[in-house]
């Protein structure tokens, strides 16, 4: 059997790739992407340590957050597209009309 | 004795009459309020009447009773609530309740028309109940409260008719004057409490009987500082200026405010508190100096005013310095007895002032007056008789009262004693001469102004003058010497201040010679009088007109610096450099802080999601290492509870 460790040096690799994807990328739908990277890597501690102690509820846990992603993603796309039709651009550098 | 008095019904049923009219009076109809108000001074008089019967008109007396609670109780402090009945408040509470009854009526009729109505009467009630307590009270911080809430109740009805300036301003003034005395009255209890340990009339006294050597010193001081409350109060120099703007008031409020009870308990304290005074014969020069100096300044500023209501403010004056130079020279039982006939007589006077004055609509100066004995004839006889009373002819009220104050300063046997009684003759002069002035001007001659047309006033004002001038011609007859004998228990009676020897006759008739001729100046200077003043002329006029420049002094020495102080005090100090300081500041505090948090608002997407991550990664950290053991590695214990 795998040792619950490696599940989660995966898991933080991936949660780290979408921090520095987020961080380092311009686009905004990398971004965006980025995001999904670092939920899906959590998800991915939920249902490891779910198996290690044979409890249901990480599992359910995962279906949540599942929920959300899929409503953020339909709620981010719309503004993403919003925002492209505003600025031509999904350069995040270039959307910085709050700056002071 | 056993028969429950019910001494602390007097205070409250006013106070009652005062909450029900104060809260409701809008809302209540007319006859309501009007009955509530007048039943409130007749049942606490009926009670009165009931203690003085119970105590066989006080022979019994003192009684103290009631409400014997603890008030304060502080450390070496103990303060008691408690009511005394001793035959000086029964002397006072028949005539505070007893004339503010006869005042409530004569006010039905004479405040009938105007909008305040229900208000005016819950300001006489509540005076009614300050005035009660400060009479009452068996010790002195019970009687400070009485003694501030009249303070109180005067501001209140002095200011009844506050959209006018001037009487909004007679107002504060009275207000503040007044404060000036219960600053020195306060001090004054302070002492009392600093050197006997109680506050208790009694406590004090039977201390002080303890000492016999004890005399002068503290004592001094003590007296002085009540005494500087009692200017303050009862209107003497230096703190008399307050009173003559008072009259900015009502007519019915001055009767009974500014005449006949509250004015008087400055002499009220004195007598309460004679068993100091009476340890300090310095204390008891400065009473009799201040007496007679106020009652000659005041009648020589009466001599001149035209104002009608004015007149009378001067003389009351005048008449309380009487009272002072009775307490002065020790005879504080006929110093009480001219505070008792003198709120017969200078009540009537004001209610006969109010009830010309409400017959001209509202015209008070005598100038305009004239001739109206025809129009108002119950008006005209019953001031005739208050003006006898206060002149001092024989019979009338104020002819015993008066001699019994003027012949025991005569007998004294000393020069200032001497002094005290001339100064009082003469002032008896001035009285006389400046009351039949304003009686010929207003009820003699012919009308000066046609277009006035003079009514007589309704009954309900006729009434209490008709009773009060039963009480002017009749209130003196119990003579000062067995008055003196009743009050004895409570104020020390010397039988020597009655006497009946050759040398009171003399004096007595020395005062009425001296009335007549001031009735005869008048006589010749004002019985056709056509409205010019035949004093114009006479030298220091003016000096009298302008009332010696005493406002005006006291403005530029004392209230001007006071405002310029007050006033840099407020734009200076509080205003720009507390206030505005603190808002600077503030804004400052803000402004600074703002400059530097605001590089984190940069509005860079990355820069925030850094931000976040750090303060993720921070709090990871946080929970990660133990807090406690880092502590622990610098040095510090934190001891949770329990563990």
């Amino acid at each position: 059997m795998i040792p619950i460790s490696w599940y989660l040096l995966l898991s933080a690799t991936l949660f780290c790739l979408g921090v520095v994807g987020f961080l380092i990328k311009r686009n905004l739908i990398t971004i965006f992407m980025s995001i999904e990277l670092m939920l899906n890597g959590v998800n991915l501690s939920f249902v490891a340590f779910a198996h290690q102690w044979h409890l249901v509820k990480g599992q359910i846990f995962v279906f949540f957050v599942m929920v959300v992603a899929a409503a953020e993603a339909a709620v981010g796309l719309a503004i993403i597209i919003a925002v492209f039709r505003a600025r031509a651009t999904l350069a995040v550098d270039r959307i910085d009309l709050m700056k002071l | 004795m056993n028969e429950p008095l019910y001494l602390w019904l007097i205070p409250l049923l006013p106070f009652a009459g005062f909450l029900i009219n104060g809260i409701l009076g809008a809302r209540l109809p007319k006859w309501l309020v009007t009955a509530l108000a007048l039943i409130a001074p007749l049942a606490s008089f009926a009670v009165v009447a009931n203690a003085a019967r119970a105590t066989s008109a006080g022979a019994m007396l003192p009684h103290a009773e009631g409400l014997q609670y603890r008030w304060i109780d502080a450390g070496l402090l103990h303060v008691d609530f408690n009511v005394v009945l001793d035959q000086l408040s029964l002397v006072m509470l028949l005539i505070i309740t007893g004339v503010g009854f006869l005042i409530h009526v004569y006010s039905v009729g004479y405040m009938h028309d105007d909008k305040g109505y229900w208000r005016y009467f819950a300001y006489l009630n509540l005076f009614l109940f300050f005035m009660t307590v400060l009479v009452l009270a068996g010790n002195a911080l019970l009687m400070f409260v009485g003694w501030e809430g009249v303070g109180l109740a005067s501001y209140l009805l002095i200011g009844f008719w506050y959209q006018k300036t001037s009487a909004a301003d007679a107002g504060k003034k009275a207000f503040i004057v007044n404060r000036i005395g219960d600053f020195g009255f306060l001090i004054g209890v302070f002492l009392l409490l600093a050197n006997f340990g109680s506050l208790s009339f009694s406590d004090i006294a039977t201390k002080l009987a303890a000492n016999p050597g004890w005399t002068g010193g503290i004592l001094t001081t003590i007296c002085v500082c009540l005494l500087l409350g009692a200017t303050g109060k009862s209107a003497q120099l230096p703190l008399y200026v307050w009173l003559p703007d008072a009259m900015e008031g009502p007519t019915p409020v001055s009767a009974l405010i500014h005449a006949a009870t509250m004015v008087t308990a400055g002499v009220y304290m004195i007598a309460r508190t004679h068993f100091l005074f009476d340890r300090s014969p310095l204390a008891l020069l400065i009473v009799a100096i201040v007496g007679a100096a106020t009652a000659l300044f005041a009648a020589t500023i009466g001599l001149v005013q035209n104002d009608i209501k004015r007149v009378l403010a001067y003389s009351t004056v005048s008449q309380l310095g009487y009272m002072f130079l009775g307490c002065g020279v020790a005879a504080y039982s006929a110093g009480i007895f001219h505070l008792m006939t003198h709120a017969f007589f200078k009540a009537l006077l004001f209610l006969a002032a109010g009830s010309v004055i409400h017959g001209l609509g509202g015209e008070q100066d005598m100038r305009k007056m004239g001739g109206l004995r025809k129009q108002m004839p119950v008006t005209f006889w019953t001031m005739t008789a208050a003006v006898l009373a206060i002149a001092g002819f024989f019979p009338f009220a104020g002819f015993f009262s008066k001699d019994a104050i003027l012949y025991a300063a005569f007998a004294q046997g000393t020069t200032s004693g001497k002094v005290f009684w001339f100064i009082g003759l003469f002032t008896a002069l001035l009285t006389s001469f400046y009351m039949f002035r304003l009686w010929y001007l207003t009820f003699m001659g012919k009308p000066r102004n046609p277009e006035l047309h003079a009514h007589e006033s309704p009954w309900s004002m006729l009434g209490p003058l008709v009773l009060l001038a039963l009480g002017s011609i009749g209130g003196g007859w119990i003579g000062a010497g067995r008055f003196g004998e009743f009050l004895g228990s409570s104020v020390g009676y010397k039988a020597a201040e009655a006497g009946s020897s050759q040398l009171e006759i003399t004096l007595s008739v020395v005062a009425v010679a001296v009335a007549l001729i001031g009735w005869f100046i008048a006589h010749r200077l004002y019985r056709d009088n056509e409205g010019r003043e035949p004093l114009a002329a006479a030298p220091g006029y003016t000096v009298l007109a302008h009332k010696y420049w005493v406002d005006e002094l006291y403005g530029a020495v004392i209230v001007k610096p006071i405002l310029a102080i007050s006033r840099f005090v407020l734009e200076w100090i509080v205003e720009f450099a507390i206030l505005g300081g603190a808002a600077w500041l503030l804004g400052g505090i803000m402004t600074f802080s703002g400059a530097i948090l605001q590089r984190w608002q940069s509005g860079n997407l990355r820069s925030y999601a850094a931000w976040l991550a750090a303060g993720a990664a921070a709090v990871l950290l946080f929970a990660l290492v133990s807090w406690n053991t880092v502590l622990a590695h610098v040095g510090i214990h934190l001891n949770m509870a329990g563990h």
